[in-house]
């Protein structure tokens, strides 16, 4: 019934459109060259119904020979064999023939034509010179064309063209080519739009019809197929493609529609079980026999599918789409599976698998088959899929044969895998040469176990898999996909269990048995395999495996006791650590560990309450979280407030540019061999033993004994050979054990002690880390000017929990006093109180210099005056050896003297008087008694006689007549008592002073009288009564002048009732030899106002140091007063001197220690010095003295003066 | 109808993802996983056709045999994953792309709560419930 049932034709691209020739043979085929050429050359535009957009098109033509079997018969729809239209030919210019024979020929066409239906006509009257010229008498040949017009186009002249001289090169002839061309390609589309369009008219009926029962989608397929082969046949793919999808679109929604409910009788051939699987046939533009089977309504949904698709993708690649065809052969194997699974069709369990493999390696093929390697790398992702689903599918055929599992395949599989192999048939042609076909893949890959492997080598090699899944676990803990983290987890711990990495596959197990995602048995497995391990007796080579903790075990809190986590040698230090056991089983640690760091620096940061809570490391990884502090700025001149902010001090972790880096890197969450942990060596470490660690929150408690500050480091459990390595704990954590050394202080208990009195000391003894033993005492070595009273009991106190009182017994021998101490513990506090008298030293407004007796410390009491209460002090110092100490600890105890004493000299006419003041400066009241001033040294020239005793507390006491000598020694003495103690026992207070003279001052012998308004001299003349003592010659200022050592006076003349006026200088400097009785006199010149008995005016003289008086050891102000004094001593005085100080020696300490002023010195300034000397020190022979003035001799008025 | 319902933060870890409890949990996991690959894909090569991104849902966007994936990506490139059986076929894109309006919606209302913090994983009890409803529907 076809119309190419006796000629096959061969359906490939070659193909074009039939184009039927009648008439003139032989005319035809000299044109038919030129023809053939030509047709294709320009592209016509082709106007299309249903408002499809116009196309150019270029035609091409196959042009044969009329006969009348080529005319399509009633009914039949091929279009492939339709022929378009059908040209007459003919060369006739003669009438005569015209008439005779081509007429009737023509004739015989035309009907034949009509008989068919067949309107697509056109007669070709070619003209030619040649015969023109043989024929000029003929008609002209207008005359032929407008025959055949009126014999054949009624009334469609242009079905009948003149093509002129179209074998020479005329412009005539072109012209004649190109109008002819023109012509044909009109009709020709002209033919395709009206023979097209009825045929899709038919089609579209006849899918109207699909509801009728008997339609069948076989047939209808062929029919719409036949247009696609048509548009493939014009080049126009798009359109060709279309048709294909539309049967695509239909048979689906039909398969569709029957898992709907709405089955479709034409459906059941689809539905017979599937016997061939053998994939895709993309190799061939047509596969023929599918086509056939399809004809035959014999065709399997594979095979349909399978046709459809391998046309889809025909077109495709001519499109230039390779990339479609993959993405559309993924979704078509998927659908076809889902189709055969709505279909309820029977499939051989595997073929399948056998179907999808072979026809994705099919279309991979296909497109590296038209795809260089470049575009193919650039397009990975296109092709990836298919990859990947061929891989599954040999993947579960491999499972499905026996050939992953360890025993091989048994005899069930293998009849499994012969069935799957009878139904892949036999190869086809086209590929049987290549090896690589996927059909010898498959059955290479189906035959033996080996091949299998070679074939699916993924995970193949543990090592290999090992990198990749370690690879990909490290992106799936990045973001954070627990459940592909255990799932790979799984395999890396396979793979790395056949590759005997036992610490990484006890780190990989540590992490398995804590994941939450896992079920009880298989963390309880993993759990097992570490203690399996750690169990081992490990033989000589094998060492302890460190295994990060963080998948063990977490460190949930951690606690000090006490919580300032600062205490002292001895005391406990609780630590308390929660541990969180994230495995699933109780786990026994021999030994649990927290390394320690002895931390140099002080504690930084305390935690608050001596807890802390540590962050549990959830798997999301959560951004750190804010770390907020407040900031004030305020002005540096009055503290007001400039801005307030707060800051954020982690800023680079929470600021960090997530989109680069997406994950935050978990500590030990990555691969085991990642983390690498390794115990710091050089720590100590606290330990606890044997710890029994159940699941979920542990306390476990820790005892930190040595001194220092130490900082949290590791923690280390310990199991068998394993030992679980927490590498740091952060935030850094610190405890300080400090070791104390026992103290012994002594303060006063009152504000200021008072020298004289008995006053109450306070000793406290912190004994630090010393445990006070019984019968260990404290030796206080005895000074005379303090001793200890102890008269009642006094009693110790121990503060500490427990109190108590404890009596102290104290005795006394003569060099010291020893206080037997109550025992004590460590870190507590005694405390008792004790009394001590300081004496009052004599004359402490000169003090002494004095030399030990061994000579060697120079070292005194040192009184000086307090600043705030103008009240002298005496610096007391007690040696006192302790028990824990061989050294003796030396403590100073100051002393303020209540009294303050002070005497002056005053003249009247020849008699001298000495006035002797004592003060209270004390707060405390006293009474006083027994005031006396004697002579120490009873001299016969002197008369003394006491005077007044002025009952406040000042004193004045009388002198003598004559010229006294050089120097005099005084003692006053007084007892007291405070006034508010009634029958308080009255102590002596004793006030030693002596007058010496150092220099003497007398007026020179001028004239005896003055008078007023006359110059008259004055000559002082000081005399040097004492030579300095060789000792303190080098503190005397001296300067060497012509081999005479001298020191420098300064004097001055002063009058301040302005009886006299100095004319002149009234000051100047003097050199005086060093040696005694060295006199110096000065001459100057007076004026005396007034008449009468005037006193000498006086006379001051100073010492005066030169500026670069030894600045660097400037010696306070009373040691200069003193090395004064020393150096003007005379020897007798000297040893009086020395008696005298003998009082205060027993204030002196022996033992070494420096004796530092207690003011700093003065600055220096780089001026010259005038200092004074003592009260006494110099005596003024002119003082109370007086000269007569006479009154000028012409003064009319007399004054009187009354002195 | 829905078997896998994802919602995937910006740096690719899960802020939610609820599958039908009677299959394998991991691979729903593994198959959203994956399917990041795509959206990411699909992003880029919009982003470099358009810089006004408009169109959220992205399709289908990775088939296999048994589940059609479906993404959606929201401006702050939070995504969406719906994963769908391939055998229930009544579902067309339309639904699926209302699916993912009302996820997207939910979504803006958990993000819209003062509570939750941003790029925790997403316990709201009411963006549940709407998942459920989707994974329920079908079922």
């Amino acid at each position: 019934m076809e119309a190419h049932d006796e000629k096959p034709i061969i359906y490939t691209m070659e193909n074009k459109p039939i184009v039927t020739c009648a008439g003139d043979q032989a005319l035809f085929t000299s044109l038919y060259n030129a023809l053939a050429q030509q047709l294709p050359r320009e592209p016509m535009e082709w106007r299309r119904s249903y408002g499809r957009a116009p196309k150019m098109i270029h035609l091409e033509a196959n042009f044969v020979q009329f006969k009348e079997e080529l005319l399509p018969r009633e009914g039949n729809k091929a279009l492939l064999t339709f022929p378009f239209l059908h040209i007459y030919w003919t060369d006739c210019c003669d009438t005569e023939v015209y008439k005779a024979s081509v007429k009737d020929d023509m004739l015989r066409w035309q009907s034949t034509l009509r008989h068919h239906g067949t309107q697509d006509w056109l007669i070709v009257v070619v003209e030619t010179d040649g015969k023109k010229k043989n024929k000029t008498n003929l008609l002209p040949r207008t005359s032929i064309m407008d025959k055949i017009r009126n014999d054949f186009c009624n009334k469609q002249s242009d079905r009948c063209v003149a093509l002129a001289d179209p074998l020479k090169d005329s412009s005539r002839s072109q012209e004649s080519w190109s109008s002819f061309l023109t012509k044909l390609r009109t009709l020709l589309l002209m033919s395709f739009t009206k023979n097209l369009g009825r045929f899709e008219d038919d089609m579209r009926t006849m899918r109207e019809k699909r509801t009728e029962p008997g339609w069948s989608f076989c047939d209808y397929f062929m029919v719409q197929e036949e247009l696609a082969f048509v548009f493939e046949m014009l080049q126009q793919f798009e359109d060709a493609l279309v048709q294909y999808d539309e049967l695509d679109a239909l048979f689906t929604q039909y398969v569709l529609n029957f898992g709907a409910g709405d089955g479709a009788n034409w459906l059941g051939s689809f539905c017979q079980p599937v016997r061939s699987w053998n994939g895709l046939v993309l190799r061939r533009p047509i596969d023929m026999e599918k086509r056939e089977l399809i004809q035959c309504r014999d065709a399997s949904l594979l095979d349909l599918r399978s046709y459809l698709f391998s046309r889809q993708c025909t077109l495709l690649i001519f499109l230039q789409r390779p990339w479609e065809v993959t993405q559309r052969a993924l979704e078509l194997l998927h659908n076809c599976v889902q189709e055969l699974r709505l279909l309820e069709v029977s499939v051989l369990q595997g073929a399948l698998d056998c179907w999808v493999f072979l026809s994705c390696l099919e279309v991979l093929h296909r497109i590296e088959g038209c795809c260089d390697r470049a575009q193919l790398e650039a397009n990975f992702s296109h092709t990836v899929g298919l990859w990947t689903y061929a891989t599954e599918k040999l993947k579960s055929l491999g499972e499905l044969c026996g050939l992953v599992s360890e025993k091989g395949p048994d005899s069930e599989d293998l009849n499994r895998t012969v069935d799957l192999l009878a139904g892949l048939g036999t190869e086809r042609p086209e590929t049987g040469e290549k090896s690589s076909s996927p059909y010898k893949k498959l059955k290479e890959a189906l035959s033996s176990v080996e091949a299998f492997e070679k074939h699916y080598l993924v995970c193949g090699e543990p090592q290999s898999a090992a990198l990749f899944l370690q690879d990909s676990l490290k992106s799936y803990v990045a973001e954070g996909w627990t459940l592909q983290i255990t799932h790979t987890r799984k395999q890396v711990a396979d793979c790395q269990k056949q590759l005997g990495q036992t610490e990484d596959y006890l780190q990989t197990s540590a992490l398995l048995a804590s994941d939450a995602n896992l079920t009880d048995e298989e963390r309880k497995h993993f759990c097992q395999e570490i203690l399996a391990f750690a169990s081992q007796t490990s033989s000589g080579q094998a060492q302890k495996a460190a295994l990060s903790m963080s998948a063990f075990a977490q460190l949930r809190e951690l606690r000090f006791r006490p919580a300032t986590a600062v205490l002292h040698v001895g005391s406990a230090l609780q630590l308390e650590l929660c541990l969180c056991s994230l495995m699933p089983v109780p786990v026994h640690l021999e030994q649990l560990s927290a390394s320690v760091l002895f931390t140099m620096e002080q504690p930084g940061q305390k935690i608050p309450y001596g807890s802390l809570q540590l962050p549990s490391l959830g798997l999301a990884s959560a951004p750190p979280t804010l770390e907020l502090s407040e900031i004030q700025d305020r002005s540096p001149s009055d503290n007001a407030l400039n801005s307030t902010g707060v800051v954020c001090k982690n800023v680079h972790l929470l600021l960090r540019r997530q989109d680069s880096s997406t994950s935050m890197e978990m500590p030990g969450a990555g691969s085991a061999s990642a983390a690498a942990v390794a115990m710091e060596d050089g720590m100590q470490q606290l330990k606890t033993l044997d710890v029994t660690l159940l699941p979920g929150n542990n306390i476990v408690h820790f005892t930190a004994p040595v001194t220092g500050t130490y900082t949290l480091r590791q923690l280390c459990a310990t199991v068998g050979r394993v030992q679980f390595l927490l590498p740091h704990i952060y935030p850094v954590v610190q405890y300080e054990v400090y070791s104390q050394e026992p103290q012994l202080t002594i303060e006063p208990l009152s504000e200021n002690l008072l020298a004289g009195l008995p006053q109450k000391v306070k000793f406290s003894i912190v004994t630090g880390h010393y445990t006070l033993k019984k019968g260990e005492a404290l030796q206080l070595s005895n000074t005379e000017s303090m001793p200890i009273l102890h008269t009642h009991t006094c009693s110790a106190q121990i503060l500490s929990s427990t109190g108590g009182e404890n009596t102290l017994s104290i005795h006394s021998s003569e060099k010291v006093t020893s206080i037997s101490l109550p025992p004590t513990l460590p870190y507590h506090t005694l405390l008792f109180h004790l009394e001590v008298l300081c004496h009052i030293p004599t004359s402490p407004a000169r003090p002494e210099s004095e030399r030990l007796t061994n000579g060697e410390v120079r070292y005194r009491t040192k009184s000086h005056v307090c600043h705030n209460s103008g009240m002298a002090s005496v610096d007391q110092k007690v040696s006192v050896d302790c028990p824990w100490s061989i050294y003796s600890t030396l403590i100073s105890l100051t002393f303020y003297i209540p009294f303050k004493a002070k005497y002056s000299l005053l003249s009247a006419g020849k008699r001298k008087y000495i006035q002797v003041f004592l003060q209270n400066v004390s707060e405390t009241n006293f009474r006083l008694d027994n005031q006396s001033l004697t002579q120490r040294q009873p001299t016969p020239t002197l008369e003394l006689s006491f005077f007044n005793m002025c009952k406040k507390c000042g004193f004045l006491c009388v002198k003598w007549k004559t010229d006294p000598p050089a120097c005099l020694q005084f003692s006053f003495s007084a007892s007291f008592a405070p006034s508010d103690v009634p029958g308080a026992e009255l102590k002596p207070y004793v006030y030693d002073f002596q007058l010496e003279r150092v220099a003497e001052i007398r007026p020179g012998s001028g004239e005896q009288h003055c008078r007023t308004g006359a110059l008259c001299g004055l000559e002082v003349s000081i005399t040097r009564l004492t030579e300095p003592s060789d000792a303190e010659r080098d503190d005397e200022e001296t300067t060497e002048t012509e081999g005479l050592r001298t020191t420098k006076l300064m004097y001055e003349v002063v009058d301040n009732s302005s009886n006299w006026a100095v004319c002149g200088k009234s000051s100047g400097l003097v050199s005086m030899p060093v040696a005694a009785s060295a006199t110096h006199k000065v001459q100057m010149e007076l004026m005396p106002l007034f008449a009468g008995h005037l006193p000498f005016p006086s006379i001051k003289v100073l010492k005066y140091l030169p500026h670069n008086a030894t600045p660097a050891i400037q010696p306070d102000t009373d040691s200069c007063l003193e090395n004064d004094n020393l150096s003007l001593l005379d020897k007798g005085l000297d040893d009086q001197a020395d008696t005298a100080s003998l009082r205060s020696r027993g204030s002196v300490h022996s033992l070494g220690s420096c004796d530092q002023p207690q003011q700093p010195a003065p600055r220096v300034l780089p001026m010259p010095r005038l200092e004074p000397f003592a009260p006494g020190q110099v005596f003024n022979c002119s003082r109370g003295r007086q000269v007569l003035v006479l009154p000028a001799a012409d003064d009319h008025i007399l004054e009187v003066n009354a002195t | 109808m829905a078997v896998c319902v994802a919602v995937i933060a910006k740096e690719n870890y899960p802020l939610y993802i609820r599958s039908v409890p009677t299959q394998n949990e991991l691979k729903f996991h593994y198959t959203v996983h994956t399917s990041l690959d795509v959206v990411e894909e699909k992003v880029s090569a919009v982003g470099k056709a358009l810089a006004d991104q408009r169109e959220l849902y992205l399709g289908l966007l990775y088939p296999t045999e048994d589940y059609k994936v479906y993404g959606y990506v929201t401006n702050s490139k939070v995504k969406f994953v719906i994963v769908v059986d391939s055998s229930n076929t009544s579902l067309r894109d339309n639904e699926i792309r209302s699916m993912f309006r009302k996820l997207h919606n939910s979504f803006t209302d958990v993000m819209c709560n003062p509570f939750y913090n941003p790029g925790d994983a997403i316990q709201s009890r009411a963006f549940d419930s709407v998942v459920s409803g989707m994974m329920v529907q079908a079922c």
